[in-house]
């Protein structure tokens, strides 16, 4: 550990500190010297504990999010320019 | 991790030559893996679902044009969505939705707090900086009402809201599963940019979730 983030580690990390770093502690992508005064903050503070997890739902409702099919029309007029493009030579346009 | 969408490179290679050919299996085979997704991108450019319908079709004209020309440096997925982002901007900008509107609302929304300022202690507490108004816990939450229709309808609500950039970031981060290298490689951002734009955005939808569920 240098000097540089001993320093760091005497200042505890405030709750809104936390919140902005948050989408890079869930990414495993903080820095070392960032991720121990976040995980020590997390400890004793119930908030942010809250916090992080209510931004876990939410990326969880993010993933379940899912757009329907295109349209039964719109499949078979896929299908027609499929169709098309192959009877003018697929790939040997070039 | 890895994306659901993501197919093993040898299958994805196969697709492609059969597609090079004329297999209409392996076209078949590639709209049903690729199309859901596909719509979801081209929604965050464009105004309704019916345009959105449409940039899809056209951009699976563009994959098979250039199918031939499609030598395997970048991964199928990347590629049909790049195909997919440039069709669905061309139509966005044509939309009265995009331009001045929403090239202001990215200078002032890509930049600011992830949650309101005023919900923290002020600098004269003995505790500057935490929470005066701490989020609640949502683990005692009915996974009924947690994972309910209106729910979803906020979400996509709250989406539909974001800046097209934090918008487009967050589709394909959170949405679709791509990876933080991938969605750089598609959108063709730094690494900063990508987190900055995902983060304000995941954190824009989280408060919409909760203004939801404290009504």
């Amino acid at each position: 550990m240098t000097r540089n983030d001993m320093r760091h580690m005497d200042t505890e990390m405030t709750c809104q500190e936390l919140v902005e770093l948050l989408s890079e502690y869930l990414d495993e992508t903080l820095a070392a010297s960032e991720r121990l005064r976040f995980d020590a903050h997390l400890r004793t503070c119930s908030g942010c504990e809250a916090y992080i997890e209510q931004m876990r739902m939410t990326i969880r409702l993010l993933g379940k999010l899912t757009e329907e099919s295109i349209s039964a029309e719109a499949q078979r007029e896929l299908l027609a320019t499929f169709r098309t493009w192959k009877a003018n030579g697929a790939d040997h346009r070039g | 991790m890895t994306s659901s969408t993501a197919a093993r490179p040898t299958d994805e290679l196969e697709l492609v030559l059969a597609l090079r050919v004329g297999d209409e299996n392996a076209f078949t085979k590639l709209v049903h893996q690729y199309q859901s997704a596909m719509l979801q991108v081209a929604l965050t450019y464009v105004g309704s679902r019916a345009i959105a319908e449409e940039v899809v079709q056209e951009a699976w004209l563009g994959v098979l044009n250039g199918i031939g020309r499609f030598e395997g440096r970048s991964q199928l997925k990347t590629w049909i969505m790049r195909i997919v982002i440039n069709r669905a901007k061309r139509r966005g900008s044509e939309e009265a939705r995009t331009l001045s509107f929403s090239e202001m609302q990215v200078r002032r929304d890509d930049s600011g707090p992830s949650v309101e300022p005023g919900r923290f202690r002020g600098p004269a507490d003995p505790w500057p900086g935490h929470w005066w108004s701490p989020p609640a816990n949502w683990a005692g939450m009915p996974e009924a009402r947690l994972l309910s229709r209106e729910m979803f309808d906020q979400v996509r609500l709250a989406l539909d809201g974001l800046p097209e950039r934090q918008r487009e970031v967050i589709t394909l981060r959170d949405v679709l599963g791509y990876t933080g290298a991938e969605v750089c490689n598609v959108l063709a951002i730094s690494d900063t940019n990508e987190r900055v734009l995902l983060h304000r955005a995941r954190s824009r939808v989280r408060a919409a979730v909760e203004r939801y569920l404290e009504q």
